[in-house]
């Protein structure tokens, strides 16, 4: 015990962050599963295990964009939508694959398409700066929701149609097709094989993966570009190249989650306020309420911001009115100056040990 | 920073733990009433959703307040099988994730019967849970033939499909030669729904459709290009399978561009004349196909709009009507089951399942009963009636 | 070609609506520096405003736009006090926005439990109808609109050249610190900026609803959005810019929805702003800044 305490204080800042991290998400992976498997968790916390996976992830992937790479986007839900209708879409033609190995080919399928949106469209984008860069993210997850709204998909004998139009313009034979993409219906019978566990591991991999990219040489030159992209220029920093990769690696993730979304209900469907700027606008307030660059708190931020409305569920018509003023009012809180200086003062560990307010950085 | 963190930190573990105890103690004072059999305390828990916040809300309320209603005049008149009912009610925002938290919640306070949801998305999601817990769905206004795919879902509505052909009968018998223009809203599966099958419809019956425009529920503000195109194409006849809200909005803009073309609607359409300050003088000669009519005069549709005023101080629609015979239906298929709230959730599905077909509501959605056959199962067997609005108030014009 | 024009003239009416809106977008966002996500909703309460009193109490119109003019305003200065100015000097602008986001809601919210979530018709407030050039017929809101927002350009552009709170508001988007050593109440001139940013929101919420009538607590949402693209079209912060912008973007969607896809209409106006950005990265008016080392 006393050699790991040794340890524990002897390991740098980074690594021990780290380790409280992964730690902390472990404990609660392994008390939320041992609730669910002992069936003590009421059914709207059940429900709400793989959300909540799927909003931190989220919440991760938009951070290493915010946070680290210092760019602001509000088109996430784009990359989330364009993973879960193609991991979805590739479940509906296969069903007859074993579900676990389907599932974990949709996720990376997921992926790895939202990889490559996410590729092709950092490439112009990110050129711009600041709010330019923020309303053309903004722009391209509303051209993702529009389009996938009207894209009709369907099968038959003769092969694939697609339209964007409408069902009766994909020329399908009417008996034998199969539609699997139906416009504003979207995908209907996705095999609904998202678990907490499969979840929870699709996390901890975006999170080894992010914290290792931060930690790294990549990671370091990431920020340079973030704090100082003039300075890292002229250091020889490749810019593009930087911000690219953080870009595409953001995109992949928010893929994954996307996959895990579209996995774990019967129907995918992308209305205005799904996967438009809306939710982009959600993720975006995880990361800011968690600190902007703090992994830990923008997993920990998604976990609270989603189970507010919901817990505030018994006040009914109240329920977004309260949620709106606990937002702001937590914003006040958090990001105030003022109120930043009086909880310096009055921490509790001051209180405690009657130390100065300096925090041990 | 830290501290703010740990404040967030704490306010995390605090919520989590806030869940699971509210979750326990749902399910204790579920328990608890279970246990408190013997006494008088045993009711019927039936719970309804719909979207109560955002976009839709207009439609959410109305399901929620019309079986609001029914409940109280049910409890009012000795419950069903002797028994009460709890009513209660969830947000689903029109979503389908926050449908199944609110499915979820509501099972946690007990949900015995769960009649929902109102919009179709949220309805399909919902109805895959349904289904495991082996629990009884009545969707008031779900359309989707998805919706009642499960032998345990059962629909009030018309489904879309019939919705669409039927229109295209009724305008090929009475119009046959109307040049027709269709305006839909391409972001809801409800409004596509109907309009792809009227387009195969129509072109099955030889109808002289010139133009079929879309608009999302993003672009719904201004709806003048896709009026001009209908009135460049010469249309004569428009078709509008959306919402009486929108609808509202292309009556007023096609008058201010002078056009003045005939216009037939769903039963999405009705609520337009309770629109509050719409001039429903533009709505004259509208037709719509729909089971409900607010100014009916017959005992039943005038009491209810009557409460349904006091109670919430505005005109029921088909959505708040279709809730309100949904709610009948449970209970006259509790009747027939006779059984009593003790039953598992199951058995009161097994049972219902079955009493469904059995079945007749003289309701406010006219004469229904359910199709039994394995084609249909689950829709309402009723007929829309066709209905032209003048002097702002409608009028059959069924043969 | 009877056709193309008409489509020009509804192209025209949107965009003035745009521009109306954007104008405050950009105002606000130029001195203030910040993305009041809120706009769309102060236009949704301006126009809940002016129903109320026009429509249900049966008040004259222009006691309505007074009424939503006020009441606006006060909820503009409000809003910026309690929600926005404790975190002017937050560590990172991004603070700002999300109470921004924090204060849609609760307008959006507030507004359903108020009014209902029932849509209500909003009867134009402008008295005369169409005007007929030959086939063409021009609504009257789209004139008022244009006049309005005409009128609305070259007042802000006197105000803020000409009068000394307006040099105030131009040295505070410069340099904030260095606008207070010269003895500007920074404050002072930001809520100004919020109280005439509303006041307009509450015109443009009017008009809004005059030109597509229907009415219900999500109404500003999507228009305050594209307004927002108009102004960066048109380069954010530049009021002029924001008109042009609005204007542009207005006819570009009509006519893609006439000529495109009805269904995606939303796409292409998007596609066009990205490819204007691409190609001047500060929209149509906006100014370049070289950044310094």
């Amino acid at each position: 015990m006393g050699r790991i305490k040794t340890y524990f204080s002897t390991m740098d800042r980074t690594s021990r962050d780290d380790f409280i991290t992964y730690g902390g998400l472990l404990v609660v992976f392994i008390v939320m599963q041992g609730l669910l498997s002992a069936g003590m968790l009421s059914n709207q916390m059940r429900g709400l295990l793989v959300p909540l996976c799927v909003y931190a992830i989220m919440a991760i992937a938009l951070n290493l964009v915010v946070g680290t790479l210092g760019e602001l986007s509000i088109g996430h839900a784009g990359f989330m939508c364009v993973g879960a209708f193609s991991s979805a879409f590739f479940s509906k033609i296969n069903p007859d694959m074993p579900d676990l190995p389907r599932f974990i080919i949709a996720i990376i399928i997921g992926g790895v398409v939202a990889g490559i949106f996410g590729f092709l469209i950092g490439i112009p984008v990110l050129r711009l700066n600041g709010d330019y860069l923020a309303i053309v993210t903004l722009a391209f997850g509303e051209i993702i929701k529009n389009i996938i709204n009207a894209l009709y998909v369907g099968v038959d004998e003769k092969g694939y149609h697609f339209s964007l139009s409408s069902v009766n313009d994909m020329g399908m034979d009417p008996l034998n097709g199969n539609i699997i993409i139906n416009g504003p219906q979207g995908v209907t019978g996705t095999p609904r094989s998202a678990t907490f566990a499969i979840s929870m591991v699709v996390l901890f991999i975006s999170l080894i993966v992010i914290l290792n990219l931060t930690h790294s040489r990549d990671g370091r030159a990431i920020m340079a570009v973030r704090d100082n992209y003039i300075a890292a220029e002229s250091v020889g920093i490749n810019i593009t190249r930087y911000k690219l990769t953080a870009f595409t690696i953001s995109a992949v993730i928010s893929g994954f989650a996307g996959a895990l979304y579209a996995h774990n209900l019967a129907t995918l469907v992308a209305t205005p306020a799904r996967f438009g700027y809306n939710m982009s606008i959600m993720f975006l307030v995880f990361v800011v309420l968690g600190g902007i660059g703090s992994t830990r708190g923008a997993i920990v931020a998604s976990v609270v911001l989603t189970l507010i409305p919901e817990l505030l569920r018994p006040i009914q018509s109240y329920r977004m009115l309260i949620y709106a003023i606990v937002l702001i009012v937590i914003m006040l809180v958090n990001w105030s100056p003022k109120s930043r200086a009086f909880m310096e003062t009055h921490s509790l560990k001051r209180f405690l040990f009657k130390k100065g307010g300096k925090e041990d950085k | 920073m830290k501290n703010a963190k740990r404040l967030l930190a704490l306010a995390a573990a605090g919520l989590m733990a806030v869940g699971m105890l509210a979750g326990c103690g749902g399910s204790s004072s579920s328990g608890a009433s279970a246990e408190g059999a013997s006494s008088d305390e045993l009711v019927w828990v039936i719970g309804c959703s719909g979207p109560l916040t955002g976009d839709a809300a207009a439609y959410g309320n109305d399901v929620v307040h019309g079986a609001e209603l029914a409940a109280k005049e049910i409890n009012e008149a000795g419950g069903i099988n002797g028994y009460q009912i709890k009513y209660i009610y969830g947000d689903d925002e029109h979503d389908t994730e926050k449908a199944i938290n609110a499915y979820n919640t509501m099972k946690d306070d007990g949900m015995q019967i769960f009649l929902g949801c109102t919009t179709t998305a949220p309805t399909v999601a919902v109805a895959a849970e349904t289904l495991n817990d082996n629990m009884f769905q009545l969707t008031p206004s779900g359309s989707a033939l998805d919706c009642i795919a499960n032998d345990n879902c059962f629909a009030v509505c018309f489904n879309d499909p019939q919705q669409g052909a039927k229109s295209a009968e009724y305008i090929s018998t009475h119009f046959p030669d109307a040049v027709i223009a269709t305006i839909y809203d391409s972001s809801t599966a409800y409004s596509a729904g109907i309009e792809a099958t009227f387009e195969a419809e129509a072109a099955n019956l030889g109808l002289k459709v010139v133009s079929t425009e879309a608009f999302t529920g993003d672009t719904k503000t201004d709806l003048s290009a896709q009026i001009q195109k209908a009135k460049d194409a010469g249309a004569d006849l428009v078709f509008l399978p959306i919402y009486y809200d929108t609808a509202a909005t292309i009556l007023t803009q096609a008058n201010n561009m002078g056009y003045a073309p005939a216009f037939f609607g769903c039963d999405g359409m009705d609520g337009i004349l309770g629109v509050e300050n719409f001039d429903t003088s533009l709505a004259e000669g509208l037709m719509l196909l729909t089971p409900f009519a607010a100014d009916a005069t017959d005992d039943l549709t005038v009491n209810f709009v009557k409460n349904f005023q006091e109670a919430y101080g505005k005109i029921p629609n088909q959505f708040g009507a279709d809730a309100y015979d949904g709610m009948y239906a449970i209970k006259a298929a509790l009747e027939d089951a006779k059984i009593t709230p003790e039953a598992s959730v199951s058995d009161i599905c097994e049972a219902l399942k079955t009493s469904m077909f059995n079945i007749t509501i003289e309701g406010l959605t006219g004469t229904v009963t359910w199709k039994a056959d394995a084609e249909n199962l689950g829709e309402p067997d009723k007929t829309p009636k066709a209905v032209r609005i003048e002097n702002g108030a409608y009028v059959s014009i069924e043969d | 070609m009877v056709s193309f024009f008409t489509n020009l003239i509804n192209g025209l009416s949107l965009g003035s609506i745009y521009a109306i809106i954007a104008i405050g977008y950009t105002m606000v966002y130029g001195i203030a520096k910040m993305l009041n996500f809120a706009h769309g909703d102060i236009i949704m309460v301006g126009a809940f405003i002016a129903y109320t009193v026009i429509s249900t109490f049966k008040l004259p119109v222009w006691l309505g736009i007074v009424a939503a003019v006020i009441v606006c305003t006060c909820l503009g200065v409000a809003i910026e006090k309690i929600a926005y100015k404790p975190l002017r000097k937050a560590s990172s602008p991004l603070a700002v926005l999300i109470t921004a986001i924090g204060v849609s809601y609760f307008l959006q919210n507030s507004a359903l439990l108020i009014f209902g979530s029932d849509p209500k018709m909003f009867s134009s407030v402008v008295p005369f109808g169409n005007l007929t050039i030959g086939p063409l017929q021009i609504p009257g809101t789209t004139i008022v609109s244009i006049v309005v927002s005409l009128v609305l350009v070259g007042a802000l552009q006197l105000f803020i050249n000409k009068t000394k709170p307006g040099q105030a508001m131009l040295a505070c988007a410069q340099d904030r610190d260095a606008a207070s050593l010269m003895g500007i109440s920074v404050n002072g001139t930001i809520t100004l900026t919020f109280a005439i940013g509303s006041a307009m929101a509450a015109i443009a919420g009017v008009l809004l609803c005059s030109a597509y009538p229907t009415l219900s607590p999500t109404t500003g949402a999507m228009p305050g959005i594209k307004a927002f693209v108009a102004a960066v079209f048109g380069g954010i912060g530049s009021i002029p810019g924001a008109m042009i912008g609005g204007l542009l973007l207005g006819i570009i969607e009509i006519l893609s929805r006439s000529y495109i896809s009805s269904q995606l209409s939303d796409a292409i106006v998007f596609s066009v702003l990205i490819l204007v950005l691409l190609v001047r990265p500060t929209g149509i008016m906006g100014k370049v800044i070289q950044e310094k080392v």
